[in-house]
């Protein structure tokens, strides 16, 4: 039996059983990344030896009986979680040999419920980016067709979920990094609700955006991770302090009468075709199966993508500051102060994070304050309001994760905008807060994923879960793995 | 041209808790460098905020008790600029929705009472501290950072000051009120209570304000007037030579007494200032703002009013024994244990005072506590010692904390109060000087002195005064 081939919830009913240890699991999975991870650039670092001493210490919580669902089960995480000991790069030049003192609190929590951690998933630099070319140190592929994209920033993290390099891993979604990518991998990527999972210890891109979830072979798995990782942090002021809901007991119960919302904002002209006709076909399914479809509006949706990169960038030149070569990363020696921060972050960042960099800083600038981040905020706003709205006629809202599916490699590096455009549908849920869950709904006759992302209520990821839960069992998607 | 100064205040106070403002560290003064510090305020990646609910406490305090409002919601914003003293690259204050707004601050000077408008309390984080080296390092800097992020209020106001004696006046006074409060310990030179100045002049009678300079290195009250006042005659001149007062910077230069440009308007650094978006705006229910009110220290002022109401002591004594709170405390301790409030007062602003001074102590140093000047005061009323006396008793209570009863008896000092004893006395001088008691009697008045001195002599001075003078006067008229 290959292992590395099952789920979550699959290898965890084994580890449970003892019909396998946790470190025959971590054993074949690091094989696996040993022969596959030069092809696909998954990971930035693996930890082979911290995964199997991790992994003995599971199976004698195992044979205890004190252990939880990811007790010996192989995961990783996005090289954005701070991992004690462990060089944490952000896949960045300028962390290159960064070692955190302490564990991001996702990292804290996976390892107290005795997940064994495999290693840092590769990811665009400092999360900037929707085809993890970004990446300071070499691209991660996608699984289904190594000339293409994993989608990004979580890129790392699909593609080595997808290609079963891990059994399951965390991402961050800051317009989308998770969700984009588990479409372009043909994974589960969930982005709970802001809120939801602390941000101790995820190096902030844009703080009033980022949220950490899981990417997963399938929905329970999202569950099982989700409310692994969830739940209200001291250390975390803008966590909030609401119990976590027993997501993976939620899941069964159906679509009967549940309203789901049809934004006709994203419907678009210049769609793929097979796109559009796949997640129609998801919605007939979910119809079939007692579903309401009501036709809504997001009326601002259209500014989306504007206000999204004034308020990231304009967080991330902020956030960002701290890598002055003074304390920690990069240092470029130099004849005074001012010369060396020039020298160190020159060197230490990539051209995308100083785009970003430059036009948030531009946004804030006295002068240009007002009519950039001050009025992005407002519009922010609005688009806060239409999921009001929406949400008052229907459940859960039903779209496209991508306009189209994984591009090839050096397809849009030139043209940023183009590239902006790939996380279109993406955004809005990061700039109302929402929960959003991206799942594979087909494939195009190419044999490359497509996704269909269901949007919820702010801390009803429990419903966009169930609704996710009934299509992946209904229509009997997700069970095919790339060739590789 | 006849020309006046419009001066504002930005003080700066350091709050007294025990942690920093946005992380468990503590805020202790003078350790070693960089053992007070944590990821959080060492500005690792992936670490956040999370805000000390006592600074907060301490921040609405000191706006109450200068009667600002306190703002239901106030937001924390990043100032950002690149400084090796500043972890994160921006500092975390409060810029477009400060915590409070809008109060006062009653000073007095020679000229008379004048209220001086507060425009606003906000609350921030501190930087670290550089350190330039020396000998083998002086091509090193280093960096402490066990200031970064201890707790600090900014306390603006408006230009309503038009001289220097008004500055320092609402600075020692914004500073009593800081200290009896109990959240700045007020000390300038550590840096715990800080001030830049905003200067700029005008002629009189002119509404529109001048151009301004915003002097900053003036941590001493001294400091404060003499740079203040250099800078109004430096404007002045400039003016009246036909030049024009630039928008600057300008460091104080104490041993030249001077104040010297450091950058201009246009060199000014663009904080580029926006939401803190680690931190929700900051709430502040009524409920908590009324416990907080109603648990406020008396302040200075009133205490001033209330020692002269209620003790009947003179203004200047009510000044100096309100001067601290524990100062205070201490005089209503004695005033309490005796019921003498005026001897009291003479005591404490004499001999208590003027020995603390002369050995570097405070009124919470002093090695006599009330209760023993209660004692030593009852001495005093009882007859047993004389005034002169009881002064040399406290001496020796002050250099050896013995109580009263322990050095009148150690040292034999003892009033004679015995009306015999004295009378013997007396009887033995009258004998010894009978031309005197011949000329006394004569009409010749002042000679009483004489006798007084002769039967105090041979007392050795522990006669009681009062039993000499009136035996005396009944065996001299006798
Ligand atoms: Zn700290």
């Amino acid at each position: 039996m290959d292992l590395t081939s099952l789920t979550v919830h699959e290898l965890s009913g084994l580890l449970q059983k003892r019909e396998v240890s946790s470190v025959e699991a971590a054993q074949a999975y690091l094989n696996r990344i040993a022969s596959l991870n030069a092809r696909l650039g998954a990971y930035i670092t693996v930890t082979a030896d911290e995964a199997i001493e991790a992994a003995k210490e599971a199976d004698k919580r195992l044979l205890s009986g004190a252990s939880s669902p990811l007790t010996g089960v192989p995961v990783s995480v996005k090289d954005i979680f701070c991992t004690a000991g462990v060089k944490t790069t952000c896949a960045s030049k300028i962390l290159e040999r960064f070692i955190p003192v302490y564990d991001a609190a996702v990292v804290a929590r996976l390892k107290d419920a005795g997940a064994v951690i495999l290693g840092k998933n590769n990811m665009d630099e400092f999360a900037m980016g929707s085809s993890t070319e970004n990446s300071a140190f070499f691209p991660a592929r996608n699984p289904w067709d190594l000339q293409r994209v994993p989608g990004g920033s979580s890129g790392g993290s699909a593609s080595a979920v997808a290609a079963d390099l891990s059994a399951a891993s965390v991402g961050t979604d800051t317009g989308g990094s998770i969700r984009q990518p588990a479409s372009c991998c043909g994974v589960v990527g969930l982005k709970p609700t802001y809120g939801r999972v602390s941000r101790y210890g995820m190096i902030a891109f844009a703080s009033s955006l980022d949220q950490a979830g899981p990417i997963t072979k399938d929905v329970t798995d999202a569950a099982i991770m989700l409310k692994a990782i969830a739940g209200f942090d001291p250390l975390d002021s803008t966590s909030v302090d609401l119990s976590v809901p027993d997501f993976p007991c939620l899941l069964s119960g159906g679509v009967k009468g549940l309203r789901l919302g049809i934004p006709k904002e994203y419907f678009i002209e210049g769609m793929d075709s097979q796109v559009s006709a796949s997640v129609n076909d998801a919605l007939d399914c979910l119809k079939k199966e007692g579903a309401l479809i009501v036709p809504i509006t997001l009326p601002h949706t259209e500014y989306a993508v504007s206000v999204y990169y004034l308020l990231a960038t304009a967080e991330a030149s902020s956030n960002l500051a701290r890598f002055d070569g003074v304390k920690y990363g990069l240092r470029v020696g130099a004849a005074n102060l001012i010369d060396m921060y020039k020298k160190s972050r020159a060197a230490g960042f990539g051209a995308e994070v100083k785009r970003r960099i430059m036009l948030g800083t531009y946004a804030l600038s006295a002068g240009y304050y007002d009519a950039y981040y001050k009025k992005a905020s407002e519009v922010r706003a609005l688009i806060k309001r239409d999921f009001d709205e929406a949400f008052k006629v229907c459940d859960v809202i039903a779209t496209p994760t991508c306009p189209t599916p994984a591009f090839k490699l050096g397809e849009k590096t030139q043209d940023p905008l183009t590239m902006y455009l790939s996380d279109i549908f993406t955004i809005s849920c990061n700039l109302a807060g929402i929960p959003g869950i991206s799942m594979p709904c087909g494939f195009t006759k190419g044999k490359l994923p497509i996704g269909l992302q269901l949007l919820g209520r702010p801390f009803d990821e429990a419903t966009i879960l169930r609704a996710a839960y009934t299509f992946e069992r209904t229509a009997g998607i997700g069970k095919e793995k790339p060739a590789l | 041209m006849q020309y006046e100064a419009v001066i504002g205040l930005e003080v700066h106070a350091q709050l007294l808790t025990g942690s920093k403002l946005f992380c468990a560290c503590s805020t202790r003064f003078g350790a070693e460098p960089n053992t007070q510090v944590c990821p959080v305020c060492l500005g690792m990646p992936g670490t956040l905020p999370v805000l000390n609910a006592k600074a907060v406490d301490y921040a609405i305090m000191t706006a109450l008790a200068v009667d600002c409002v306190v703002n239901p919601i106030s937001v924390f914003a990043r100032k950002n600029y690149f400084y090796p003293d500043l972890p994160k690259g921006y500092q975390i204050s409060q810029y477009n929705e400060p915590l409070s707004s809008r109060g006062r601050l009653d000073i007095t000077t020679e000229s008379g009472q004048k209220t001086i408008g507060i425009t606003r309390i906000h609350m921030e984080e501190d930087a670290g501290k550089l350190i330039h080296g020396e000998g083998a390092d002086e091509n090193y800097s280093f960096v402490d950072l066990n200031r970064a992020g201890v707790p600090l209020i900014e306390i603006v106001s408006e230009p309503d000051m038009r001289v220097a004696d008004e500055a320092v006046a609402y600075l020692k006074a914004l500073r009593d009120i800081l200290v009896y409060l109990g959240v700045c310990d007020g000390n300038m030179e550590e840096g715990s209570f800080r001030c830049d100045a905003n200067v700029s002049i005008r002629p009189i009678g002119q509404a529109a304000l001048g151009t301004k300079a915003e002097l900053k290195n003036i941590n001493s009250f001294k400091f404060v007037k003499d740079a203040i006042t250099y800078e109004i005659q430096r404007q002045i001149d400039v003016v009246e030579e036909g030049g024009k007062v630039i928008q600057e910077t300008r460091l104080f230069d104490s041993t030249r007494g001077v104040t010297v440009s450091m950058r201009s308007k246009e060199e000014a650094h663009d904080y580029r200032y926006f939401p803190e978006p680690d931190l929700a705006p900051l709430v502040v229910n009524e409920a908590d703002v009324e416990r907080l009110r109603e648990n406020l220290p008396e302040l200075p002022e009133a205490k001033r009013s209330r020692f002269g109401d209620a003790y009947g002591i003179p203004a200047y004594d009510a000044g100096v024994l309100t001067s601290t709170r524990a100062l205070a405390d201490y005089y209503e301790e004695l005033v309490r244990l005796t019921d003498e409030p005026k001897l009291s007062s003479n005591w404490i602003m004499g001999e208590v005072l003027r020995l603390l001074n002369g050995n570097g102590l405070t009124i919470t140093g002093s090695p006599v506590k009330p209760s023993a000047i209660a004692e030593l005061l009852a001495m005093i009323k009882d007859g047993r010692l004389s005034n002169n006396m009881a002064k040399e008793v406290f001496e020796e209570m002050f250099k050896t904390g013995k109580t009263a009863e322990d050095v009148v008896k150690s040292k034999g000092v003892a009033q004679i109060s015995d009306e015999g004893a004295i009378t013997g006395i007396i009887e033995a001088v009258i004998k010894a000087n009978p031309e005197n008691l011949e000329r006394y009697r004569g009409g010749k008045d002042k000679l009483f002195g004489f006798f007084v001195g002769e039967v105090m002599k041979a007392a050795k001075g522990q006669a009681n005064p009062a039993t000499v003078n009136k035996l005396l006067k009944e065996k001299l008229n006798g």
